[in-house]
């Protein structure tokens, strides 16, 4: 089963895309890994938006979700922006990091998944592969 | 987010419901917090009891009023953590940073402490 959406860069829209893949995966997924991927999703969507698109509304962010019922959920955000380099980001845990502001947010996608792989997007931006093994839905 | 406030023995406790996210609840926390500080309450409790998701940006906003409350001579602590909330306080070690209580009483009682 496989679901696309684009959304133009803003915040408001994280929304849409989360709806998407609660309405898609809901009765396929365990409702613990499925809160724990929209998570991944939404802080996947505002990198894109805010560092990707630099917020610009008329740049837009493309959603792919990929269900394999069962097996595995797979989540794909492209930005058109001009490319992100995951190597430069510090540790948020380390003491000199414990108490800024930013710098959380793909340490806790990378803390919410099993497989996240960052390249260079089709559409001239960053691309983010989400990968979740699925357990059992619940009954 | 939904964000109320209320005054117990000179604290202000901050009842926030919903989600802290980008955009929207974090905006609305630190309008809260600012909101305190401007009325001189300086002893602030974070009640995240009905708190369904916190990102990265709200879980950011969480830790810059921790550190604006506390250059302002004051302190921030949080009350009544949700075990998802508690995961990702913990997944960061944030939670060693913050005063946690799962008592309101004992809460308010460690500001005089």
């Amino acid at each position: 089963m496989e679901a696309k959406i684009s959304i133009f860069s803003t915040y408001e829209n994280i929304e849409l895309a989360e709806k998407m893949l609660l309405e898609v995966a809901r009765s396929h997924v365990n409702d613990e890994d499925l809160y724990w991927a929209a998570m991944a999703l939404r802080e996947a969507l505002a990198n894109a938006i805010k560092h990707g698109n630099k917020l610009n509304p008329e740049k837009r962010v493309f959603v792919t979700i990929h269900l394999e019922e069962g097996q595995e959920l797979t989540m794909v955000v492209e930005d058109e922006g001009e490319g992100f380099d995951p190597g430069k980001l510090g540790d948020p845990r380390s003491p000199e990091n414990l108490l800024k502001e930013s710098g959380r947010g793909v340490f806790y996608i990378r803390h919410f998944m099993d497989e996240v792989s960052f390249s260079r997007s089709a559409h001239g931006g960053s691309r983010v592969e989400l990968k979740k093994q699925l357990a059992r839905r619940n009954k | 987010m939904k964000g109320s406030f209320r005054d117990v023995q000179g604290v202000r406790v901050l009842d926030l419901s919903g989600k802290i996210t980008i955009g929207v609840g974090d905006v609305e926390l630190r309008r809260l917090v600012e909101e305190a500080l401007a009325s001189g309450k300086t002893n602030i409790l974070v009640n995240l009891k009905d708190v369904t998701h916190i990102d990265s940006s709200g879980i950011g906003e969480l830790v810059a009023c921790y550190t604006t409350v506390k250059r302002r001579g004051g302190s921030m602590k949080l009350l009544n953590l949700p075990p998802k909330i508690n995961d990702i306080l913990q997944v960061t070690q944030l939670i060693t940073v913050f005063d946690v209580f799962a008592n309101e009483a004992e809460a308010i009682q460690s500001f005089t402490a």
